[in-house]
């Protein structure tokens, strides 16, 4: 690799957001259909809320959909049942996945290790059954419908949310903010004792840094990241699918996650893409879409951990040593 | 909302003779699981789609067959096989790499073998019914309770039972618990251990197949239905203890009952009952009944 390249990449690990943004920028272009494109901007930041936790401080959850499906259902309800403006329900969204975050996390902290997984998975399914079961308020099997948002007025400006391309870039603001958040974070020195709880949660302690409520403020976090994904994507899709909240949706955060490269910066936006698009080739010949994602992610975990991104990452550094 | 009988007490006991006989194959599942996980430090996500795969296996051996007992010997056999190859194939390369990457593996294997079924016996799912021999019913001195469901919870005993002797009182089970204990020491003894987890990985897995047979009369038969039962049975492990085996049926009882009596008296939060029954014990007991990470026994 070339010293120009070399300068490139190390320009990209400095400005990791705006690497990202300008990425995310030109993205549509690169996509047969906006739709998609949306799809994985919203999978994206999802991936990126899980991906704090996952890759940052090393705990594996799989519950994380209860915070797509709250972001989702919060926005959709407010919305619908009682009326009120868009950008109001996506903060009561982003609030009621924050508030149950609060509750899982401060359960699901007091396990670790494998657990950790297990029991998020457990209490995740509560909110899944008990949406399901609340029809009145949520529709129940059939999902919630009816979230309209036609148009965005801005002072005197007045944007056409139903044209994809303008839908597209309307959620990249939002999602430019949470990454600059998320950035902030990582970079704080906040972000120094995540890293430590992973790497060795017995010295963090013995450092002074009380771990249980470092986890479970990444946790809350994490939560409202993944609220604020679930939010737009109510906006985006105007139904909210009961299927959001199920664990198997969890499972797509993990996958994506991995695929792109856990604890990598601009990874969780590479495994939505891989993930999302493999997707959309797979089932125009084959139904069985799922045998080839599975596949394709069992190989992952076997030969490439470290995902799509971080795999190139690892290759740089290596180069950069020397 | 309200339940279309009256509640007395021979239908509280019907349905707490149901609950036992739900909470038969909750308990078969945890034991898989837990057998895994006490040995290999592996949380098999994939325990669900091999349940899904043992009812699959067991419907076909018995349309091949005629002969429910058969296909009740054969099926576990079968899955257990898979487990065998999953062990040998996959799981064996992460071995020493972070204990997440088994269970993300397991996870996408899932996948996979849902497909499989899907691809084999259609998305439909197969029609299942109940064995000839064990079909109607036996009076219980309170009321008549469905055959099946009695042979179900003496079908988890006999296993449990086999499984207790095994591990207590054969020589190779000494090997399985002492491997549990420390995997390093038995290997320092010259033992194969590699071996040894290889065979518990496909016990366990046989486990779940044969969970998978004896529950396809009691529910619908599809490839999905293992989904929810991998949730189900990681509330059991918590509440049980991972790696237990008396917290694996204890816990499997509890949660079956838990659930059946739900859903006598408000059959709206039958499903929700035993997860929340799960953030119970988490708050007052995080690590289960018979918690004890890392040991089985």
């Amino acid at each position: 690799m070339s010293a120009k390249q070399l300068a490139v990449f190390d320009l990209i690990r400095r400005h990791r957001v705006a690497a990202v943004l300008v990425f995310l920028l030109f993205f549509p272009l690169l996509m047969p259909y906006q739709a998609l494109a949306v799809n994985i901007l919203v999978f994206g930041l999802f991936a990126v809320g899980f991906n704090l936790l996952f890759g940052y401080t090393g705990l594996l959850s799989f519950g994380h959909a209860a915070f797509l499906g709250l972001g989702s259902y919060g926005t959709g309800i407010a919305m619908v049942h009682a009326g009120l403006p868009w950008w109001l329900a996506l903060l009561l969204g982003v609030l009621a996945a924050s508030v149950v975050g609060v509750v899982m996390g401060y359960l699901a902290i007091r396990t670790r290790g494998i657990y950790f997984s297990m029991v998020t998975l457990a209490l995740a399914q509560i909110v899944y059954y008990a949406f399901y079961k609340a029809e009145r308020w949520t529709g129940g099997e059939n999902g919630l419908r009816g979230i309209q948002v036609p148009a965005i007025e801005i002072g005197p400006w007045k944007l056409d949310f139903l044209n994809p391309i303008t839908k597209y870039y309307v959620i990249l603001v939002f999602v430019a903010a949470a990454l600059w958040f998320v950035s902030r974070v990582l970079a704080s020195p906040f972000g120094a004792v995540i890293e430590a709880v992973r790497e060795n949660e017995k010295r963090a302690a013995a450092c002074g840094f009380d771990v249980a409520r470092t986890k479970l403020l990444v946790f809350v976090l994490s939560a409202a990241i993944c609220g604020l994904a679930g939010g737009l994507r109510a906006l985006h899709l105007s139904v909210v699918p009961i299927d959001s909240l199920h664990y198997l949706q969890s499972g797509q955060a993990v996958m994506m996650c991995l695929l792109g490269g856990m604890g990598t910066f601009f990874g969780p936006f590479i495994g939505a893409a891989l993930f999302l698009t493999l997707e959309d080739v797979v089932t125009t010949f084959t139904a069985h879409w799922m045998a080839v994602v599975g596949i394709v992610f069992m190989g992952f975990v076997l030969f490439f951990p470290a995902g799509v991104w971080g795999s190139i990452l690892k290759r740089t550094e290596r180069m950069v040593r020397g | 909302m309200a339940p279309s009988l009256d509640i007395t007490p021979s239908l509280i006991a019907l349905q707490l003779v149901t609950g036992i006989a739900l909470g038969a194959v909750y308990a078969l599942l945890a034991i898989g699981l837990s057998l895994i996980f006490g040995m290999l430090n592996v949380v098999n996500f994939a325990h669900g789609a091999f349940f899904m795969v043992g009812a699959f296996v067991g419907l076909y051996f018995l349309g091949l067959t005629g002969n429910f007992w058969f296909s009740l010997v054969l099926t576990p056999l079968v899955v257990g096989a898979i487990g065998l190859l999953t062990e040998r194939f996959l799981v064996r390369r992460l071995y020493g790499r972070g204990i997440d990457d088994p269970l993300l593996l397991t996870f996408g294997l899932s996948w996979v073998l849902i497909e499989a079924m899907r691809v084999l016996f259609g998305i439909e799912g197969l029609p299942s019914s109940t064995p000839a021999a064990l079909r109607g019913a036996v009076d219980l001195g309170f009321g008549f309770f469905p055959k099946y469901r009695l042979f179900l919870i003496a079908a988890t005993a006999v296993v449990v039972l086999g499984l207790w002797l095994f591990l207590e009182k054969t020589r190779y089970g000494l090997i399985v618990r002492a491997g549990a204990r420390d995997g390093e020491i038995v290997k320092v003894l010259g033992v194969d251990v590699a071996r040894v987890w290889w065979l518990v990985f496909g016990i366990g897995t046989a486990i779940a197949g044969l969970s998978g047979v004896l529950a396809a009369p009691t529910r619908a038969v599809n490839p999905e239905m293992g989904i929810p039962v991998l949730a189900e049975s990681f509330v059991v492990t918590v509440v049980g203890g991972m790696g237990s085996l008396p917290g694996a049926v204890l816990a499997g009882l509890l949660v079956g009952v838990v659930f059946s009596l739900t859903s006598l008296f408000a059959p709206d939060l039958a499903e929700l009952s035993i997860f929340v029954l799960m953030a119970v014990v988490l708050l007052v007991r995080p690590q289960g009944f018979f918690g004890k990470a890392g040991h089985f026994g």
